[in-house]
């Protein structure tokens, strides 16, 4: 049964919204198969505006995995503007995929990958628009599997109501598996209707199926236990790691949209994982181990992923760029390379040494300089000792006034603010760093036209992390915080005037860690946030933190506990927590006690370069460090004059 | 500097680009296609592509004109093909032509030709609307500019509209019996533009079109006495050398 295309009616509606170009698909590197000789059918969802979506590197990598299988067609769908769903209701549009426009509500299975916890809304609208029922208890055979991935995923709780299924950890490998699932599934006849073949999933135990699972709570709001509430799966589900990132070298067609989005370049991964340790960092925890990419692969993808889409931008993307074995050679490698062609090459830099102003210079012969961001996270020598991030003062400044001393006029410094056992003295302490890295920098290069911008994002307690114990400050702390801050930096006027302050406050935050730690009673609060109009909460703009707080107000105390409990409140040691049975792969004793030496300011190493610490993950999940160096350089080298 | 003139098409979903996502698609496509493009000198260097004025997003266009400065020689029929070839289907490279010396594109453009299809109207309807506007001595309507409100004429710029005979025909875009109107507009400032007009009759005529028409550039160029629109790249080829016209 064909299915046939929405556009008609959506063309209508286009002439009368904002952008009309991001509902139209027909970017290079998008693929339109025929329905009918599909056998798995993918609508793969980034719960974000088109916008920001659509350079996701997980959706990309996914689509053209999906793709490349001659049976599977997989298209993408993204959340659509107030503006456009407004109408969309009025004349009955149904949620639709970019590529071929095709009804969401007709594929056999939706995923949706969560970078942030931000977008549940969104996939609320998403579901209601595309006529699935918004609780997975109430769909039939006749609707897709809603699969939930992404970071966020590591602890679906909140969405369980809303989702059938999560995907912990890489996808490239689990999407594949699920693929012949539902294919063998749909080939027998579809045996045992829907709750067959979500249980088909759940047996590979790196599919979390939520109902199959009872939450039972203690009298005072706690979690008692999360068990199985049948015989045939697993207690505990675990993470999928990709190993050997030379084997799977996407993106290789990367989408080139005709709309403006927030990244136009081609991204490379250059490695995945990352195990500096910073005690806040969920991305660092859940990612491990380290899996580099090889200099030679980084090179190939660069050069045809360029050829390719046109782009002009090329990023060198992973957790922390400059920690690439061979990151030295693939910079000089790269920038040899495209000299004189007007390719920019970009690598994200947060570590903070001279090391990394070199690669940025390294990256900058072509004349294009991009910005320089290190990111200290905290103001304080403490501070930093407790969240893991280990960077001395001194270093600190001799990094930023290398900086300006080789011709950076501007950089900007990255804190968080409202992290465990934070003072004001603390905070207070980014004010004399960034004095300080003014009046050395001014020293330096004897000019007064230097400047910092000083960065703060409010800290989120995340599941998987040795913070996810710890209390949030309350957003009044923080903004009281971020005032006495302002004042201090505008103490010394000379000083203050070369210093930008950006901060956001503390409310979006106190959300995002009431989803992130919340359980499945968070759920009713998401479903009554949309009811009441909530929609891109990760957009200030659309954002209400009202909206929020009402809606956890009429519904938590039901269940005896409220937003303080989920955000401001610490736990203990032998709390379950709601995502003890989704299995990271970190041990939770580690955690703990690596929680303990937070507290105790004591530093932890990284594994790459000292002994195994024992965070449990290579044990856990049969997998290893794997990284160079290879010894490789990238050819051919345009030859250059002076010989090295 | 050879320099390239380019006569190209928004269609179909397309039509919706900007003219920014064009721009930026377009130097994406030169790279893509390895046209030996000339960049501008500065530390910001700029590949040098010039536009003709561009439709308003989401016309149609089957006329659109740019030029692109080559730091070597290319054959122009070539590089037609690899930029067509590199580009979205919709956004298509219709013709190239090496630019003689002379006048630039600008000073060849000063109207332009436009069809529109209103689904949902009847001819009579938009025959009696047009009749009405044509009478006009002035057609004053509102517009949203970049400096605020702006009140203008839109009669005085259209110098030829006229309803056409297969209008009765079903649109092949909605099935619905469609009216068809031609345009031609002189290029005028604030620029008179199809959505214009058709605010123009709505304000002589109270023609509302139940659906959103759809708008195509048909032809760009110099309008003559005789009300035919001469296509700018006519002296640029070589079968039609300049004096010969």
């Amino acid at each position: 049964m064909s299915v046939p295309s929405v556009f008609p009616q959506l063309e209508q509606l286009l002439p009368r919204i904002s952008k009309p170009i991001q509902y139209v698909g027909g970017e290079l590197g998008a693929v339109v198969k025929d329905w009918d000789s599909a056998t798995v059918r993918w609508a793969l969802m980034y719960p974000d505006a088109y916008e920001v979506g659509l350079p996701n590197q997980g959706v990309q990598i996914l689509y053209e995995v999906l793709n490349e299988l001659p049976d599977v067609l997989a298209e993408r769908t993204y959340a659509v503007w107030p503006d456009l769903e407004r109408l969309m209701r009025e004349h009955g549009v149904p949620q639709f995929t970019v590529d071929a426009h095709r009804p969401v509500g007709a594929f056999d299975l939706l995923g949706v990958s969560f970078a942030t916890e931000l977008g549940y809304t969104n996939l609320l609208t998403a579901l209601d628009l595309a006529g699935i029922p918004l609780e997975a208890r109430d769909r039939t055979t006749d609707h897709p599997v809603v699969v939930a991935g992404g970071h966020a995923a590591f602890n679906p709780e909140p969405i369980a109501d809303f989702v059938d299924a999560a995907v912990l950890g890489d996808g490239e490998e689990a999407v594949l598996e699920i693929t012949g699932i539902v294919r063998a599934w749909k080939a027998e006849g579809s045996p045992g209707g829907r709750d067959e073949l979500l249980l088909r999933l759940a047996r590979t135990e790196s599919v979390y199926v939520p109902r199959f699972y009872d939450v039972d709570y203690l009298p005072d709001g706690r979690i008692q236990r999360v068990v199985p509430n049948r015989a045939d799966v697993p207690f505990r589900v675990h993470k999928r790691t990709t190993m050997n990132l030379d084997e799977w070298p996407y993106p290789k067609r990367p989408l080139v949209p005709l709309a403006e989005t927030v990244h136009e370049r081609y991204a490379v991964e250059i490695f995945r994982g990352c195990t500096r340790g910073c005690r806040f960092c969920q991305a660092g925890m859940i990612t491990r181990p380290v899996r580099e990419r090889s200099i030679t692969t980084v090179g190939q993808m660069v050069k045809e992923g360029l050829e390719f889409s046109g782009f002009s931008e090329v990023g060198l993307l992973s957790l922390s760029s400059a920690d690439h074995s061979e990151i030295g050679d693939i910079c000089s490698g790269l920038a040899d390379q495209y000299q004189g062609t007007n390719v920019s090459l970009s690598l994200p830099s947060t570590r903070v040494d001279a090391f990394n102003i070199t690669l940025a210079q390294e990256l900058s012969r072509n004349g294009r300089r991009t910005g320089l961001t290190f990111a200290p996270e905290g103001g304080s020598e403490r501070i930093r000792k407790v969240i893991n991030k280990m960077v001395s003062e001194e270093d600190l400044i001799r990094t930023v006034v290398t900086a300006y001393s080789n011709g950076w006029r501007q950089v900007k410094l990255y804190f968080m603010c409202g992290l465990p056992t934070e003072t004001d003295e603390d905070v207070l302490q980014i004010a004399r760093l960034a004095h300080e890295v003014i009046r050395a920098g001014r020293a330096a290069t004897g000019s007064k036209d230097i400047r910092c911008t000083v960065s703060i994002g409010g800290f989120v307690p995340k599941p998987h992390t040795p913070f996810q114990w710890a209390s949030m400050c309350s957003p009044e702390v923080i903004d009281d915080r971020l005032r006495k801050l302002k004042a201090e930096i505008n103490s010394d006027r000379s000083l203050g005037r070369a210093i930008g302050f950006r901060y956001h406050d503390g409310e979006p935050s106190l959300i995002e860690g009431l989803l992130s730690r919340g359980d499945r009673r968070v759920g009713a609060v998401i479903r009554r946030v949309w009811e009441e109009g909530g929609r891109f909460d990760g957009w200030s703009e659309h954002f209400s933190y009202q909206r929020w707080v009402d809606a956890a107000a009429a519904v938590l105390p039901g269940f005896g506990v409220d937003l303080d409990w989920y955000t401001t409140r610490e736990r203990d040691e032998t709390e379950v927590l709601p995502w003890d049975h989704l299995d990271s792969g970190l041990d939770k004793d580690w955690l703990w006690q690596d929680w303990q030496d937070s507290l105790s300011e004591y530093e932890q190493d990284d594994c790459r370069w000292t002994p195994c610490f024992d965070c449990g993950v290579c044990p856990a999940m049969d997998t290893e460090i794997q990284i160079g160096p290879t010894g490789r350089k990238l050819l051919p080298l345009t030859p250059v004059t002076s010989a090295r | 500097m050879q320099r390239i003139r380019i006569r190209y098409a928004k269609r179909g979903p397309l039509r919706f680009t900007s003219h920014r996502d064009f721009a930026r698609a377009f130097e994406r496509a030169v790279r893509r296609a390895g046209v030996p493009i000339a960049f501008s000198q500065g530390f910001t260097p700029h590949p040098k592509i010039s536009y003709a004025s561009a439709a308003p997003t989401g016309v149609a266009s089957e006329a659109e004109y740019l030029e692109i400065g080559l730091q070597a020689t290319a054959d122009p029929v070539a590089v037609r093909a690899s930029l067509d070839a590199a580009l979205s289907p919709g956004l298509d490279v219709v013709e190239a032509v090496e630019a003689r010396p002379g006048t630039s594109l600008a000073d060849r453009i000063d109207a332009s030709a436009w069809r529109i299809e209103l689904p949902g109207v009847k001819p009579d309807t938009l025959g009696q609307a047009v009749a009405a506007f044509t009478a006009a001595g002035e057609v004053l309507v509102e517009r949203l500019t970049k400096q605020g409100r702006r009140t203008f004429d839109t009669r005085g710029a259209v110098a030829a509209i006229s309803v056409i005979s297969e209008s009765a025909a079903p649109s092949e875009v909605t099935g619905i019996p469609c009216a068809i109107l031609d345009l031609v507009v002189r290029q005028v400032t604030p620029s008179v533009r199809p959505d214009d007009v058709l605010a123009g009759l709505r304000v002589v005529a109270d023609l509302e079109p139940p659906v959103p028409p759809r708008a195509t550039r048909l032809a760009q160029g110099t309008l003559t006495a005789q009300g035919a629109i001469v296509d700018p790249l006519e002296a640029d080829r070589d079968e039609t050398p300049i004096g010969e016209r």
